[in-house]
């Protein structure tokens, strides 16, 4: 590693050749206040010019962010002429900012907030004319607020990296440039898969989720009988929320949280999870049996399901036919669960609460409800929770562990909990195919070969004498090449495993924010490692269960026993699969 | 698509083409289509999209940026008047004002016959002869307001439009 010696604050420091003046100074103990920046330049356009500093020899004051380093380079970060500059620079974004703050639910955790309490920017200095607003509150995931960009553009770049998208941009000049889809349309009218990754990366409420805690509140209110759920992601990240170290898992305060917010039931989604595996996986081998549509291709991700739909219309036969799971969980509250308690559907209201925005619209979807009544009511992303916990006053770190409601979906396993990180549909899937083909457990139980983070795996596997091929794909940039691929005909795989989000459900859009400025007492590298970490509370609790394939489930077992008959039965298929259907993406 | 014909879009495409071989395309891929059509709508941008990989918002932000570009069918005859420094001092407002007087159009307006459209334009470069006006190409040189009902007279007489 090639290095240069550089000076900050007249302080000899060596650092790695080819990082920005704001790289390194992380490194050497130095938060230069920015803003537009994201992550190894994702988004360095230094637009904002919150990260001034001087530098000698240079002519003016330089950002930080797009710099960088030299031999010799000798930086004064504190001047008062830096300072002073980097105070203008954010009192001019706050100059055509909606400052309705308190009304933001960003607040608190609003970079734009966070640079204006450092920098010192106090004061309306500067007042003027704003830039033209537009409110878009159309679809059930997102909220685009464009009072509140500041035009860092780090959302356009998410899209188009995540996704090869790029469904935002930057459109019109000068002072009435905003960014938008095209035609400033609503996300509603675009091919948006309201993933949520712009959400993730807004430093500012511009883009926010649309959230949902109201008609939570409305149904406690109304005395409804208000079941909750729990997506295996959200035990991975909601701790963050409250200061915990990054990938603590806190299922068992998670649980006593939602049994103190006035839930009347609370179940862990990984019970429907499950059911997923016992149906997709029944689903895969007819498939191969009969000569079916292959590869197979898992349909957990409404994301990666909104982008199907819009871009692969002639591929949809390949799409698994199940619900995702908190839809099937759903299904099944309100009618096993409602007939086994005596509790009229209508007065059921389910709550999902998931790492997802795409969730919210999902939910709405016509084929996401049995004779008239919706699977799921509502659905709250990790970060609406931690607000609901916040609201409620309880002390998170200091509840105990409980655990989730046991009487008909209580049981999980270790199969379920790591559908929340990409390649965990595919193991879990294989564990119990590998059961189903062979008559006995895999001894190793876990399936090496499918996890990490690559953005396309693949793995070839003889199971008794079948030879099963794999794939994963994570981020529709990656699960564009595998559709293409079998567009052509030259796929060679049985079964996908695709979901919209980099990194699977553990980032999610709904997830909580990660920012190295509001996390001091993570490692410099926090912004490159989190969805590892999270990855593991996933992996150490699937390690920790005695129950680790889907077909275990004893309540899962109860469940086809009592109700269902068996996989794919016409019951199951009543209540627990769907269809797609090929949408246009700029409707007129 | 179902705006354009199919004689539209592979022209769309055969542009596309042309440039396949550029890193950076989009530019003359646009001028082109822009010159071809007189404008540039959405249902095409679409097209370039698909061709190009490029994002549709992407598009539209290049036609939305670059005043050359137009969302919106131009006329026969597209006034472009120089709004730039050494024009506007030589009297450009009043120059432009007339011809919107004349046509009933503000700037960047077309009329309902689809004769005129009016642009101010960023400098020409054509200081020189301030103020400046072009007509589809056709420079006219220190334009004075009493010219103007001339000029309009001029090409209402050799017709077109709607």
């Amino acid at each position: 590693m090639a290095t240069v010696n550089i000076k900050i604050e007249g302080v000899s420091y060596q650092v790695e050749e080819g990082l920005t003046i704001l790289e390194a100074a992380k490194k050497c103990g130095y938060e230069i206040p920015s803003l537009c920046a994201f992550n190894h330049g994702e988004c360095s356009n230094g637009s904002c010019r919150v990260c001034l500093v001087e530098v000698a020899g240079a002519r003016g004051l330089v950002a930080s962010c797009v710099y960088p380093v030299n031999e010799g380079m000798e930086i004064r970060i504190s001047t008062p002429q830096a300072s002073e500059a980097r105070r203008a620079s954010v009192e001019l974004l706050l100059s055509n900012h909606n400052q309705n703050c308190q009304q933001c639910d960003k607040n608190g955790q609003c970079e734009l907030l966070h640079v204006a309490s450092v920098t010192g920017a106090r004061e309306g200095r500067y007042q003027g004319v704003k830039t033209p607003v537009t409110l878009d509150e159309l679809t059930p995931s997102i909220v685009r607020d464009t009072s509140k960009c500041i035009l860092c553009g780090r959302c356009v770049q998410r899209c188009q990296n995540a996704h090869g998208m790029g469904i935002l941009g930057f459109e019109n000049r000068g002072f009435k440039t905003i960014v938008a889809p095209a035609e400033n349309r609503s996300m509603k009218d675009s091919p948006c898969i309201l993933c949520g990754q712009c959400v993730s990366v807004c430093p500012t409420g511009a883009l926010m989720e649309k959230s949902e805690i109201a008609k939570v509140d409305a149904a406690m209110k109304a005395g409804k009988h208000v079941v909750v759920q729990t997506a295996p992601a959200v035990r991975a990240a909601l701790g963050e929320e409250f200061g915990m170290p990054v990938g603590t898992a806190v299922t068992g305060k998670m649980v006593a949280a939602l049994k103190r917010l006035g839930f009347d039931k609370v179940y862990d989604t990984n019970f429907a999870a499950d059911l997923t595996i016992m149906e997709e996986g029944t689903e895969l081998l007819g498939r191969i049996k009969n000569g079916g549509v292959l590869p197979m291709i898992t349909s957990c991700s409404p994301g990666w399901i909104n982008y199907a739909e819009y871009n692969y219309g002639d591929l949809l036969p390949h799409l698994s036919s199940c619900k995702s799971p908190h839809q099937m969980q759903g299904a099944i509250i309100k009618s096993y669960y409602a007939k086994k308690n005596g509790i009229d559907p209508k007065d059921i209201f389910v709550v999902s609460i998931m790492p997802c925005t795409a969730k919210k619209d999902e939910k709405e979807r016509e084929q996401m409800q049995v004779d008239g009544i919706k699977d799921v009511d509502a659905v709250l992303t990790t970060r609406e929770l931690a607000r609901m916990i916040k609201r409620a006053g309880i002390l998170f770190t200091r509840l105990p562990d409980e655990e989730f409601d046991q009487d008909l979906m209580g049981d999980y396993t270790g199969a379920g909990v790591i559908f929340g990180v990409t390649g965990g549909v595919m193991e879990a899937a294989l564990r119990t195919v590998y059961f189903v083909l062979t008559g006995k457990e895999h001894d190793a139980i876990k399936f090496e070969a499918v996890r990490g983070f690559d953005g396309i795996r693949e793995a070839s596997l003889d199971i008794n004498g079948t030879t099963v091929n794999v794939a994963i794909a994570h981020g529709m940039k990656n699960a564009k090449v595998l559709l293409d691929d079998i567009r052509a005909g030259k796929s060679k795989y049985h079964f996908i495993e695709i979901m919209g989000c980099p990194g699977g459900c553990i980032a999610g859009g709904g997830q909580p924010i990660v920012r190295s400025c509001f996390l001091p007492n993570e490692a410099d590298d926090i912004m490159d490692t989190y969805k590892e970490k999270r990855a593991n509370a996933l992996y150490s609790e699937d390690e920790r269960l005695t129950l680790r394939q889907s077909h275990n489930n004893p309540q899962i077992k109860q469940l086809y026993d009592e109700f269902l008959g068996e996989p794919n039965s016409h019951k199951a298929h009543e209540l627990l699969h769907t269809t797609y259907s090929a949408r246009v993406g700029f409707n007129d | 698509m179902a705006h354009i014909s199919d004689a539209g879009v592979t022209k769309i495409c055969e542009i596309c083409d042309r440039y396949a071989n550029e890193k950076t395309p989009l530019m003359m891929i646009l001028s082109d289509i822009q010159n071809e059509y007189g404008y540039i709508p959405l249902d095409v941008q679409q097209i370039v999209s698909e061709k190009t990989g490029i994002s549709v918002a992407e598009i539209y932000g290049v036609v939305t940026f670059y005043s050359f570009f137009s969302l919106e069918p131009k006329g026969k005859y597209v006034i472009g008047c120089c709004m730039g420094t050494a024009c506007y001092v030589k009297g450009a407002q009043l120059v432009m004002d007339k011809f919107s007087e004349i046509l009933g159009i503000a700037p960047g307006e077309t009329t309902a016959d689809g004769m005129f459209t009016i642009d101010a334009l960023r400098c020409i470069g054509a200081c020189g002869i301030a103020p400046a006006v072009t007509i589809n190409g056709k420079v006219y040189p220190k334009l004075s307001v009493d010219q103007v009902p001339g000029i309009v007279a001029e090409y209402k007489a050799l017709g077109g439009g709607n």
